[in-house]
C-alpha cells in the first residue's frame, strides 16, 4: 500500500504515442495531491526520457514507482547507447537524425532539460546495447 | 472570496427531468443525478455554462439581478459589452440600441471594451517584463480562469494578472462621475452579461476584493426589452447621440483572435471549451512549442457564443466585424469624435487594473494526504475493474470511472451501478436493484414502465 508503480512500453520510432506515459502519470500525481510545480517537473522530464526513446532506441520501457518520498522514473531502452554522457548533457549537443529534426525534434535539450526538471539523474549507457535512465524526485522540495 | 464559490448557474428542481444530457457535457464532472434530479457539486462547477447549453428542457437557469435593482440607484450606468450590439440586426443602428437602453432606465450607457486599449500596452509591458513566464495565458474569460484553478493547477502562475476590460470601463466610469460631486453611494454600475462566468466573476471575484459592479443584469433579458422599446416607439422615440465610440479593435476584443492579435510575439487564440482544455493538457505535459500568450475564451466564437447571447454567433460576429469595418468609413468622413472617457483616467485605471494571485484549488486531488490519497486510488483501480466501462451514466455519475470515485469518496455506492446491482450482487432480489435505481431517478421515473 506504500507503493505504487506503472510501466509503460515505448516503441523507437513512434512519436505519435510519446508523451503517452508522462500524460498518464501527471493526471495520477495530480490526484495524489502532489505539488503541482512538481508534478509538472516530473511530466516535462518523462517526456523528454520518452522521446529520446522514441528518437534514439529501438524500444523501451519506463517504470514509475510511487512513495510518498519520492517519485522514481526508470527507463531502459535497447538502443545505440550514448558513447559520452557528459557531452550528451550540454544544451544543443544533439546525435539525431535529420528525419528526427524535421519533425521538430532533436534540438539537443533533452538530457539538460531531464537534469534541470529532475532532482537526481543518473545515467548509464553501454555502447550498441542501450541506456539506463534513473530520475529521482522528492516530493517535498528541498528535502533530500 | 474565492473560497465561498458562488455560482451562477441554478438547476430549477420543478423543471429537471432528471436525464443524463449535462452530466455528461460538464468539463469539471461537476454534475450528478439524485433523487431524479441534477446535483451541482460546487466547489467544481466554473460556470462555463455547457450544462445549460445542452439541457433538453431548460432546467438550467443563470441567478441574475432583478431588473429593477437598477431603480436603487439615482445614477444608472450600464457596461454593456459589444457583443450585445450584435444581438440586434444590422439596420439597428448602435445609437438607436443605447437610446432604448436609457429608455429601459439607465442613465449612462458604455461599453465595457473601453478598457481594451489600455490592457495591450499593460500585457505587452507585462510579457517584456517577465521573459521567464511563458506562454502568459489571458484571464479575460472567467470560465477559463476557473477552469485552470480547479484541472490545471500548476499553470495559474501562467494567468496575467490584469483585469478584464469591463472591470477597467467599469473602474474609470465610476471615477468620472465622483469626480462630478456625486456621491458613490448613488452610483448603481451594472454588467450586461453575456455569460454565467461572468456573473460568478462579479459576484465572487477571483483574485480581487471586490467587484467594481453593483449588479449583473442577463444580456437575454436586456435584449428583449431593448428590441421591444424600438419595435414599439420606432417613430416617436428620440434618439441621442453616440457620446463616445470604440475604436475598432476594441469592437472585435470579445471575439476571437480579439486579445492575440494585438500582443507581440508567438500568440494562439483558442476557443470552445473543450479546445481549450485539449492544449492545457497539452501544455501542462510540455509538449508544445514555445508560445508568448495564448488567448483562451470558453465559447466557441468566443463572446458572441455566450449563453445569453440570442442571436447565432456567427452572425454576432459579423455584425461586430462590419461595425468595425464602418469604423474607418465614418472616420473617413469625418464622423468619428474620440474623446475617450478611460484615457483621461488612464493612470488612475492602471494604477487598479492588477489582480491579486490567483489560487490553485485542485478538484483532482483525492485527499490532502498522500498516503491516504494513494489507498483511495488503489480503491479506485479495484472498483472500476468491476465496472462495466461503458460510462452509460445510469447510476448518476458522468462515467464508470467518476462513479467509482464517488464510492471511495463516500458520495455513492458500487451497487449504484445497476450491472453491478443485478450480476455481482447475485443474493438481491430484483425489487431490491429497482430500489436502488429509484433512488437515483426518483420514484416516478418508472411508474409507467408496466410488466410484461
Amino acid at each position: 500500500m506504500k507503493e505504487m508503480k506503472f510501466e509503460y512500453l515505448i516503441e523507437g520510432g513512434d512519436f505519435i504515442r510519446a508523451g503517452h506515459a508522462s500524460s498518464d502519470i501527471k493526471k495520477i500525481l495530480n490526484q495524489l495531491n502532489l505539488d503541482p510545480a512538481i508534478v509538472r517537473r516530473i511530466a516535462v522530464s518523462m517526456y523528454e526520457a520518452e522521446v529520446n526513446v522514441v528518437a534514439h532506441a529501438f524500444r523501451g520501457v519506463m517504470k514509475v514507482n510511487i512513495n510518498p518520498e519520492r517519485i522514481l522514473v526508470l527507463v531502459e531502452d535497447e538502443g545505440p547507447g550514448i558513447p559520452d554522457i557528459a557531452q550528451a548533457m550540454q544544451e544543443g549537443y544533439s546525435t539525431a537524425s535529420d528525419k528526427v529534426r524535421e519533425m521538430g525534434f532533436g534540438a539537443g535539450m533533452g538530457l539538460s532539460n531531464m537534469k534541470k526538471n529532475t532532482d537526481i539523474l543518473d545515467i548509464h549507457s553501454a555502447i550498441n546495447r542501450g541506456t539506463v535512465v534513473k530520475m529521482t524526485t522528492f516530493t517535498k522540495s528541498g528535502a533530500s | 472570496m474565492s473560497s465561498a464559490f458562488h455560482h451562477a448557474l441554478k438547476i430549477e428542481e420543478e423543471v429537471c427531468t432528471g436525464c443524463t444530457h449535462c452530466i455528461q457535457a460538464c468539463p469539471t464532472e461537476a454534475l450528478r443525478v439524485k433523487g431524479g434530479k441534477a446535483r451541482l457539486i460546487a466547489e467544481r462547477c466554473v460556470d462555463c455554462g455547457e450544462c445549460m447549453r445542452v439541457c433538453p428542457v431548460n432546467a438550467i437557469k443563470v441567478e441574475e439581478d432583478d431588473f429593477t435593482k437598477i431603480l436603487d440607484f439615482e445614477h444608472r450606468v450600464a457596461i454593456v459589452p459589444s457583443v450585445f450590439i450584435g444581438q440586434f440586426a444590422r439596420n439597428i443602428a448602435t445609437r438607436k440600441i443605447y437610446s432604448g437602453m436609457l429608455e429601459e432606465g439607465f442613465t449612462h450607457v458604455y461599453e465595457a471594451e473601453h478598457g481594451s486599449g489600455i490592457l495591450i500596452d499593460l500585457i505587452n509591458k507585462y510579457l517584456a517584463d517577465h521573459p521567464g513566464t511563458r506562454p502568459v495565458i489571458s484571464s479575460f474569460c472567467p470560465a477559463i480562469v476557473r477552469l485552470i484553478q480547479v484541472r490545471f493547477p500548476s499553470l495559474v502562475g501562467n494567468l496575467m494578472p490584469f483585469k478584464a476590460p469591463l472591470d477597467l470601463a467599469a473602474i474609470s466610469f465610476r471615477k468620472k462621475l465622483t469626480e462630478q460631486e456625486i456621491p458613490e453611494k448613488n452610483v448603481g454600475v451594472f454588467y450586461i452579461t453575456p455569460c454565467a462566468a461572468k456573473i460568478a466573476a462579479v459576484k465572487s471575484p477571483v483574485g480581487e476584493e471586490t467587484s467594481p459592479f453593483n449588479g449583473v443584469i442577463n444580456m437575454n433579458t436586456l435584449y428583449s426589452k431593448v428590441f421591444s422599446v424600438i419595435k414599439r416607439e420606432e417613430k416617436s422615440f428620440c434618439i441621442v447621440p453616440e457620446k463616445e465610440q470604440l475604436l475598432p479593435e476594441e469592437m472585435e476584443w470579445t471575439l476571437t483572435g480579439g486579445e492575440a492579435r494585438h500582443i507581440h510575439g508567438r500568440c494562439l487564440s483558442i476557443d470552445g471549451i473543450s479546445n481549450a482544455i485539449e492544449f492545457l493538457e497539452r501544455l501542462e505535459n510540455g509538449t508544445l512549442g514555445n508560445f508568448d500568450f495564448l488567448e483562451m475564451r470558453a465559447c466557441d466564437k468566443s463572446c458572441a457564443g455566450g449563453i445569453l447571447s440570442s442571436t447565432n454567433r456567427f452572425l454576432v460576429s459579423e455584425r461586430l466585424h462590419k461595425r468595425a469595418e464602418q469604423y474607418y468609413i465614418d472616420k473617413g468622413n469625418g464622423k468619428i469624435f474620440n474623446n475617450k472617457t478611460i484615457t483621461l483616467y488612464k493612470d488612475y485605471v492602471i494604477a487598479n487594473a492588477s489582480l491579486h494571485d490567483i489560487e490553485p484549488r485542485s478538484i483532482m486531488k483525492l485527499d490532502e494526504d498522500m498516503v491516504l490519497a494513494m489507498k483511495k486510488m488503489q480503491k479506485i483501480q479495484k472498483i472500476k475493474g468491476y465496472l462495466p466501462g461503458i460510462d452509460c451514466a445510469a447510476c448518476g455519475a458522468p462515467g464508470c470511472r467518476a462513479l467509482a470515485e464517488d464510492v471511495v469518496q463516500g458520495r455513492a455506492r458500487t451497487s449504484d451501478c445497476v450491472f453491478v446491482a443485478i450480476k455481482v450482487k447475485g443474493g438481491e432480489t430484483m425489487s431490491q436493484v429497482a430500489e436502488y435505481t429509484e433512488e437515483i431517478w426518483g420514484r416516478n421515473r418508472f411508474k409507467n414502465m408496466l410488466p410484461e
